[in-house]
């Protein structure tokens, strides 16, 4: 008896072998771990993810043309134009009877608006023809071409019906190239004129700013950190106070406390006229410009950067730098050679975290930056609630989203999603 | 360098001190201007900055009128009753969620972790704005339909579509405090509690949730001061109804300033000094259990 129970698997107390006992019990517990993560994960996924994702996808589609010109979609199809000739009198009479469709369940003027991102003075265009059309008799009043061309000469334009074909697709890069300052010109892409160039100086001026920001942040996170870290307990703890309290105030007192400080009638100008630095007519103007945006934001984002820093900081044994000045390191190499490089990690987190909230920040530009001091996120808020061209700022929005996903990315790699500490 | 040595040179000291004032100076900068909103709040004038009057302490420059305003105008009343709405619950969704899912993945075998772990921490990674236009078109044509077809009033429909929207963003927060917590949590008192006959809801509620607590506590404070001190999602999803405070207060520091501004920046700032003191004796308690606990 003992002969086949050695040789046989080895059996769990309900007599199934143990190795698919062990096996079910696993699958069990993976199932169990799944199941209490799933209603979160489909609640973040179902609420905010796939809206982000389809409101990035905006930021090529084009399905506007196609839905409200079918007809003329079609017809433009044989339409060449690098013969810079106009389209023949199908494709005028297919516009008329797509138009008379538009007209009557009012999307002409959408379109127009659309089109006119691309070509300005086509939103006037459709609004003007839209109201010829109604007048028009699908089956008496054919030929359409010259009639089209009578109500307005735009219809006579080359360059209108080369944004209608270019723009036919369902499908657009149309948006991207306008968020990178290019655009699609009678021979292809090409750049926009030195004036026109807004969006890459806006990304670049948020890029800098925000490198700013994060300079100014390690350099006036790092000795309070290192501070906090070398004083006992108790102390540290009472200073540290000061660092959490901004850390837990809204935003929006911080940002009101600093739009009142930095006023031309607030208190930092008039502390100055009263120690006599300036007078009072040349009163300093530090709000509504970068100089604004840059000393608010350092102030919101410095916690975020010392907290990192005392956390490596506090893990750093004192001992290496007194062995280090034992063996004769001067003071300042003692800390270079030996203290910095192990707080480098600390430096990482702190200024990638910072910077990853900086670039994408609204709310205190919007309200101290002026016109000079406004980041990427102002214009797309601006597209969105304003010009009304979602396709654009969808488009702004996925190179932003892009960037922060790299440093996140980044930042997973040099700290770990799972080491953030809060508090 | 934290005690001069007996024997530092005259450089040394000087650097020493030096030091110090530098950091006092960054401290300065990292508190002064939240403090100095205080005193101004009770200017009887509506300027924004000190009156000659404040400056000799006379009381007559001095006054509670901004106060009587932000407590008494409709104005500034229903936006702030509207955050102590939508805040609470907003938090209560997201603790309850981001907790079951923290201990989902704390387990030992599971699945998929890291993307998992991506996406639920994403809400805190994406650009604010990015987030609130991405709600904005999401919960649009959902609140039209809530409205349509479940007979939902509007107003209650725009409080859902807020709450929810907040409830997403406080969620990272949550499981990363959650998770912290129970990093530290040992294993094996579940397992007893279980051999002892305790079913899985008895042994969280009882053996469980009492040790993670002060990780859930600190996770609904961090979930609500977000949803608390929220505004561009809510300027985007949210209608004139649900104006909160952070939006009134934007609204104000946009257009028109009005002193009232820093009465409500005042109240603010105590508030978060109770959520400060909170978090910080959580921690310590936390702290406490955790050297207490054999790991």
């Amino acid at each position: 008896m003992s002969d086949t129970t050695e040789t046989g698997p080895m059996l769990a107390a309900d007599g199934t072998p143990l190795k698919v006992s062990l096996n079910r019990a696993l699958r069990r517990q993976k199932l169990r771990a799944l199941a209490l993560i799933a209603p979160l994960l489909l609640f973040v996924l179902i609420t905010f993810v796939v809206p982000i994702g389809s409101m990035l996808f905006r930021s090529v589609e084009n399905e506007i043309v196609r839905d409200t010109l079918p007809k003329t979609v079609a017809a433009l199809k044989n339409w060449d134009p690098s013969l810079h000739e106009l389209p023949g009198e199908p494709v005028y009479a297919a516009l008329a009877a797509d138009l008379k469709v538009a007209v009557e369940e009012k999307t002409h003027t959408k379109l127009g608006s659309r089109l006119n991102y691309e070509n300005p003075g086509m939103s006037s265009l459709f609004r003007q023809i839209g109201r010829s059309v109604k007048k028009w008799d699908l089956a008496t009043d054919a030929p359409f071409k010259e009639k089209f061309i009578e109500a307005n000469k735009g219809w006579g334009d080359f360059s209108t019906w080369r944004t209608l074909k270019t723009y036919s697709p369902a499908y657009t890069n149309g948006y991207f190239l306008n968020a990178i300052d290019f655009e699609k010109g009678p021979d292809g892409i090409r750049q926009r004129e030195g004036n026109q160039k807004i969006y890459v100086t806006l990304f670049i001026r948020t890029l800098w700013m925000a490198l700013v920001i994060m300079g100014s942040c390690l350099l006036l996170g790092y000795p309070v950190a290192w501070l906090l870290a070398n004083l006992p307990n108790k102390t540290a703890n009472l200073l540290m106070i000061l660092v959490l309290l901004p850390f837990w105030t809204s935003l929006l007192v911080r940002t009101s406390a600093w739009k009142v400080l930095l006023q031309q009638q607030g208190v930092i100008n008039d502390v100055l006229i009263w120690l006599g630095f300036i007078s009072d007519e040349n009163r300093l103007v530090m709000i509504n410009n970068q100089f604004g945006t840059i000393v608010a934001m350092t102030h919101i984002l410095l916690p975020f950067m010392i907290l990192p820093l005392y956390s490596v900081m506090k893990t750093i044994p004192p001992s290496y730098v007194r062995a280090a000045k034992s063996l004769g390191a001067t003071d300042w190499t003692a800390f270079w050679r030996v203290y910095f490089p192990q707080s480098i990690p600390g430096i990482g987190a702190g200024a990638i975290l910072v910077f990853i909230l900086s670039i994408g920040f609204y709310i205190t530009p919007e309200l101290v930056g002026g016109t000079q001091g406004v980041f990427i996120s102002n214009r797309i808020a601006y597209h969105i609630s304003s010009s009304l061209n979602w396709g654009l700022a969808a488009a702004l929005g996925t190179i932003l989203l892009a960037a922060v996903m790299l440093l996140y990315w980044a930042y997973d790699k040099i700290v770990g999603i799972d080491n953030v500490k809060l508090g | 360098m934290s005690k001069l040595p007996p024997y530092a040179s005259t450089g040394q000291i000087t650097w020493y001190y030096s030091f110090r004032i530098i950091c006092a100076l960054i401290f300065f900068f990292l508190i002064a201007p939240i403090i100095i909103i205080i005193p101004l709040s009770f200017n009887a004038e509506d300027f924004f900055t000190f009156t000659r009057k404040m400056l000799s302490l006379d009381p007559e420059g001095y006054s509670l009128k901004h106060y009587q305003d932000f407590f008494g105008n409709a104005d500034w009343t229903r936006p702030l009753t509207n955050s102590l709405i939508i805040a609470p619950i907003a938090t209560l969704v997201s603790v309850s969620l981001g907790t079951l899912a923290a201990i989902g993945l704390s387990q030992s075998h599971v699945p998929f972790r890291r993307p998992i772990m991506a996406i639920l921490i994403s809400p805190m990674i994406v650009p604010l704005i990015i987030s609130a236009t991405g709600m904005f078109f999401f919960y649009a044509p959902l609140g039209n339909w809530m409205e349509a077809n479940l007979g939902m009033s509007r107003d209650f429909v725009g409080y859902v579509k807020v709450i929810l929207a907040h409830a997403v963003l406080g969620i990272p927060f949550v499981i990363i405090t959650v998770t912290a917590t129970l990093v530290g949590f040992d294993r094996s008192l579940t397992r007893a509690a279980a051999n002892m006959g305790a079913n899985p809801v008895t042994t969280f509620f009882r053996v469980q949730m009492p040790l993670i607590l002060p990780g859930v506590i600190s996770g609904a404070l961090f979930a609500f001061i977000t949803s608390f001190d929220e505004v561009v999602v809510v300027l985007f999803v949210g209608s004139a109804t649900q104006k909160t405070l952070p939006w009134q207060m934007f609204i104000g520091l946009r257009e028109q300033i009005s002193p009232t501004i820093l009465a409500a920046a005042t109240v603010l700032v105590v508030f978060s000094i109770a959520l400060l003191t909170t978090v910080e004796l959580l921690r310590r308690r936390s702290e406490r259990l955790r050297g207490m606990s054999p790991s």
